[in-house]
């Protein structure tokens, strides 16, 4: 199996004070190419801290993060901007979607961010398609043109979950998708997860919920900022 | 494209944007409103002085006043850049009307009609000769009556309760005796008992409104000779006070002032050997703006005063704008870390606020001018409302010349105004925006982060 990402060393503290809150203490973590891994942690353990420093939206004090063979602190900017908007997704514990777009242009943003104006209106008709498709998979087809307050969490996680599937990443990051959710939503947010991994899709996903990591192919566990 | 389209939404969602563009609205209406007034009195009072004076005066400011003038003024008459000239006596004396107790101390101004309305702008400030104005010395009902043109002012009450002049339709007849003080070349009082003329009777003929306190109040116009005779500058070596000059058109000013000098220079150089060649010392060649300096000069230094204060306000405007757009964009930064969690770059997000800035602004200012402009049309017309309904002036018109409220709008001027408002908005929106692109996205995403 191939690595697609892997995690050295990671040391990450934040001040607090006078004093300094150490939350990843030399972290390892590998992940391979198709697999679904679960982390599980206290909360406070650094998860969200964790997941965000690999998907290249925070940087570590120490170590490095290695994305399909390449060192994403060695990247330039531009490269850094391409790494987030092509080869992972995103998908948050509070949605995240913005306000003042409807479902369906939340969900081509990524698409339409990647391209100039000229790029845009070639790809326009594209991009709106396959994220109506999208949209349509997750079961949001009626919703495609309401605002997100207009729909429930169970609803805007899903439409958060094909914006960040719509510029087909290779590497899914998922922080507490269900996390605010009732376990029944919260199971069906499982399944769209699971029936992507069984397409080939790489998932890593925070969870402090045990029977959501089971679902997963590997669970870790983060405590005292390690992996245990 | 998603810049711009965000650009709009957020400008259309947010109802903190209309603040916003309130702000840049209001700002602009004044700056409008008030340039636009300020600029148009300026320009207006600027131009009652050149019309009072013409382009370039060669004046003393001795009573005596200059010899050998003819000669000069036939010198200037010959060069090209010379349109026209204009000698004149200027003095003061002493106006009364027969049987009368009063007697007021006024300037005297004599002109030769024809030679003064090619100078300056003198025609345009008469009343009953102004289709005339060469023949403003002879009182229409009686042209045998020697004439006098009376500063509108110095006339019993010509106006009505909101201060406009009014005339009759015929100019009333009747007398006003002037007396003045006959000078020798030395400055002394000349002796009486020759053939001196010191007080003559003249008859009403037209009124002068130059719309310059200082001219309307105190100035009499009456014809070139008797003004000589009477202060005592005719004779063997006739003076003069002043001659004003006109230049051609296209002519630059300062540098036909400048030729003006020179020619002065030779001229005195080549009579200094003459008789009373002393007097031509004191004559000083200046352009009309030099000439009225003082009396342009406050009105200028006022107009770089409302200028500067309006910078303050410029500045204040442009602080309120960048407050409002801190605050909104601040309000924004969880939508900069989702932009940049998706792989929007730093530029983008900037750029995306930068055309929010420039709707707002341009909106705002739109909004602003359009207003400043509709007021300012109608700026007479809601003057005369208000005095109509309240007997409110906005500027009592018994204390300022001026007839109407400037409202000539110059493009250049709101074109300035326009783009300056929306450059503020931009750079209002651009620190707060950097700041925020520079974040990390971890960071930025932060919810309550401020
Ligand atoms: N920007 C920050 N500044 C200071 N401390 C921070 C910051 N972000 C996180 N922390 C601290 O780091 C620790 C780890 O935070 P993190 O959000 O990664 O925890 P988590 O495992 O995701 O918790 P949860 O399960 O509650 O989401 C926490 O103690 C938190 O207070
Ligand atoms: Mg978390």
């Amino acid at each position: 199996m191939t690595e697609i990402l892997q995690a050295k060393d990671l040391h990450k503290s934040y001040k607090m004070g006078k004093s300094r809150l150490e939350v990843l203490k030399g972290l390892e973590l590998c992940v391979n190419a198709g697999e679904f891994v679960a982390i599980t942690g206290a909360s406070g353990s650094g998860k969200s801290t964790l997941l965000h420093i690999l998907g290249g939206l925070d940087t570590p004090d120490a170590g490095y993060v290695e994305f399909d063979g390449g060192r994403i602190d060695k990247f330039g900017a531009g490269q850094l901007n391409r790494f987030r908007n092509k080869m992972v997704g995103f998908v948050f514990q509070f949605y995240h979607l913005l306000d003042e777009l409807n479902v369906l242009d939340n969900v081509v943003l990524p698409t339409m961010a990647s391209v100039g104006s000229l790029g845009w209106l070639a790809r326009r008709k594209r991009a709106r398609k396959r994220a109506a498709e999208l949209l349509e998979q997750f079961g949001l087809g009626e919703r495609i043109k309401h605002k997100p307050y207009q729909l429930s969490g169970g609803e805007r996680q899903r439409a958060a979950i094909a914006r960040s599937l719509m510029n087909e990443p290779r590497l899914l990051l998922a922080d507490e998708p269900t996390g605010n959710l009732d376990s029944e939503t919260g199971n069906g947010i499982l399944s769209v997860l699971q029936s992507l991994n069984r397409d080939g899709q790489s998932i890593v996903m925070v969870t402090h919920d045990e029977r959501m990591a089971e679902r997963a192919g590997r669970i870790i566990r983060l405590a005292d900022g390690k992996i245990v | 494209m998603y810049k711009l389209k965000l650009a709009i939404r957020y400008f259309l969602r947010r109802r903190i944007t209309s603040l916003a563009v309130v702000a840049v609205a209001l700002c602009v209406f004044i700056v409008v409103v008030v340039m636009t007034v300020m600029n148009g009195l300026v320009t207006e009072f600027r131009s009652k002085n050149h019309n009072f004076v013409g382009d370039c005066v060669i004046s003393t400011d001795s009573l005596v006043g200059f010899p050998y003038y003819a000669e000069f003024i036939a010198e200037l008459d010959k060069q090209n850049f010379v349109a026209a000239t204009s000698g004149a006596i200027r003095s003061f004396g002493l106006l009364t009307q027969p049987n009368a107790e009063w007697n007021l101390g006024v300037e005297i101004m004599g002109i030769n009609a024809a030679d003064h309305i090619g100078a300056t702008g003198f025609a345009k400030t008469l009343h009953y000769h102004a289709l005339d104005p060469e023949n403003v010395f002879i009182p229409s009902y009686n042209p045998t009556l020697a004439g006098c043109v009376v500063g509108i002012d110095l006339m019993p009450s010509q106006r009505n309760h909101s201060g406009e002049y009014y005339h009759n339709p015929n100019p009333p007849s009747y007398k006003l005796i002037i007396s003045c003080f006959p000078l020798t070349p030395r400055g002394g009082l000349a002796k009486a008992g020759t053939d001196l003329v010191n007080t003559l009777s003249f008859s009403y003929s037209d009124d002068t409104q130059s719309g310059l306190v200082k001219v309307d109040g105190r100035v009499i116009y009456v014809s070139f000779e008797y003004a000589q005779k009477m202060c005592g500058m005719s004779g063997e070596t006739p003076r003069i006070s002043a001659i004003y000059v006109k230049f051609a058109d296209g002519a630059a000013l300062d540098e036909s002032c400048d030729k003006v000098r020179q020619m002065w220079r030779d001229f005195v150089e080549a009579n200094k050997t003459r008789r009373q060649a002393f007097l031509l010392e004191n004559v000083s060649v200046q352009s009309w703006i030099e000439n009225r300096r003082s009396t342009i000069g406050p009105m200028e230094k006022e107009q770089t005063m409302l200028t500067l204060l309006f910078a303050m306000l410029g500045i204040i405007t442009v602080f309120v704008i960048f407050v409002v757009f801190y605050m909104i964009i601040s309000h924004k930064s969880k939508d900069i870390g989702i932009l940049r969690s998706i792989g929007v770059p730093g530029r983008g997000v900037v750029e995306l606020f930068t055309w929010f800035a420039v709707i707002v602004g341009a909106i705002g200012a739109g909004i602003g001018a359009a207003a400043g402009c509709g007021v300012l049309v109608k700026a007479n017309n809601i003057e005369d409302w208000l005095f109509a309904t309240f007997g409110f002036q906005i500027w009592d018109r018994s204390i300022y010349a001026i007839g109407d409220i400037p409202n000539k709008i110059e493009l250049h001027v709101l074109a300035v105004i326009i783009l300056s408002a929306i450059a503020a908005s931009v750079v209002g929106a651009l620190v707060p925006s950097i700041q925020a692109a520079r974040k990390r996205p971890a960071d930025a995403l932060q919810v309550n982060s401020l």
